[in-house]
């Protein structure tokens, strides 16, 4: 039985969390991960308020076990949705895309545990200054937008750097990669791509199709030159926004080519012309499956890892 | 001011990886020094060890150009 001080932190069965997605975790995926003993994160994105507050209520008819939003920072309807949090008095929020150190103590005054994705030790340790709860260290591997440290050295550097608990992302597929955590010193991870495959997820099938084929080598970072770099599938968007990014157009237009285009995959199945954001894990997806038997997958794997490393079991 | 801004100065040279003619007052980190939201991060905490001060998240996200750095550090010194 794999249990941490995060269990007990976030009253979760398993040190389990579901990355918030934008138009991806939405309160079918959301309600299952946590019903199976996880931490479901809904995927706010940049969705507006009332949004929110239908799937927040979708999911408290489904399951009254604890689940999270995950807020992104830089939406224009960032201040809302944290009130929105606060009127609901949801158990967790996980934050992206800066620093949600201004919300901390309103989200901490109705009991809100703050969980900020960090990409780095300095904000990791500024982070720890504001008072969240803990925090998600979230390596380069993942889908979506990433930092430039990969998972391996970010995350013992951060689990040195803060006294609060550390939860590892990026690049974390199953029980191995739970075992590897908390080998690095993490008390949980938090996983995106897999839960993407998992029946309740409410992408299109054509974006599951195309991760259960895709291999090891199947994503690409683009974007660089932005200063919002993003994992996604090779595919023809990714092709021209290298080509562009090549020669050198301006970040502005960049941009502009990527609106809508996490929608147009997601939601409408747009696989070569959408941006399908999915880490580097994909070429592990073998099937489509409920969140249930993945987070048992997940569980039942690391307790075998754990058994036939050297010494296991003593 | 003067005393800080060399201060603030060699702490800049030495984060950014810039070359000391580039860091005026008017230089903004982004534009003109090439710093991401990270290495901002990265350089309000060795201000603040270097001066002995915590700067807050909503005053940190205010000093977009060195001479906003110096301001700060002087006003609240």
């Amino acid at each position: 039985m794999i249990r941490t001080k995060l269990c007990d932190l976030l009253g979760i069965e398993y040190p389990i969390l579901q990355g918030g997605m934008a138009w991806v975790s939405t309160a079918e995926l959301v309600a299952a991960v946590s019903e199976a003993g996880g931490l479901g994160i809904i995927g706010s994105g940049q969705a507006p308020p009332e949004w929110l507050e239908e799937q927040v209520s979708k999911i408290r008819k489904i399951t009254n076990k604890p689940f999270g939003v995950n807020v992104m920072l830089m939406s224009p309807y960032a201040d809302q949705v944290m009130d929105i949090v606060i009127r609901e008095r949801i158990p967790v929020v996980t934050t992206g895309a800066g620093n949600p150190g201004k919300y901390v103590a309103g989200l901490k005054e109705v009991g809100t545990k703050v969980i900020p994705v960090v990409p780095s030790v300095a904000l990791a340790k500024r982070m720890e200054r504001s008072g969240v709860d803990a925090i998600i260290a979230e390596g380069g591997e993942s889908g979506g937008h990433v930092g430039e440290q990969n998972t391996m050295p970010l995350v013992p550097q951060v689990v040195d750097a803060v006294n609060i608990p550390v939860i590892a992302a990026g690049g974390i597929f199953d029980g191995r990669g739970l075992v590897a955590a908390l080998a690095l010193g993490a008390v949980g991870v938090q996983m995106g791509t897999r839960f993407m495959c998992a029946s309740e997820c409410v992408i299109h099938d054509n974006v599951k199709k195309v991760l259960l084929k895709a291999k090891d080598r199947d994503t690409v970072v683009t974007g660089r030159s932005t200063g919002h770099p993003v994992r996604v599938i090779k595919n023809k968007l990714a092709k021209r926004f290298e080509e562009l990014e090549m020669l050198g157009t301006p970040p502005e237009e960049l941009e502009k080519l990527g609106v809508g285009k996490l929608r147009a995959a997601m939601v409408d199945g747009d696989i070569e012309y959408g941006s399908v954001m999915a880490g580097q894990v994909c070429g592990m997806i073998k099937k489509i499956q409920p969140a249930k038997e993945i987070i048992e997958d997940i569980i039942t794997g690391a307790e075998e890892v754990l058994k036939r490393l050297p010494g296991g079991g003593n | 001011m003067a005393d800080t801004f060399e201060k603030v100065k060699e702490i800049i040279i030495d984060q950014l990886g810039v070359e000391e003619d580039q860091v005026t007052l008017n230089s903004s980190f982004v534009d003109d020094l090439g710093a991401d939201s990270l290495d901002i991060v990265e350089l309000v905490m060795a201000l603040e060890e270097e001066f002995d001060m915590q700067i807050p998240d909503e005053e940190a996200e205010k000093i977009r150009t060195v001479g906003d750095a110096v301001k700060y550090i002087n006003d609240h010194q």
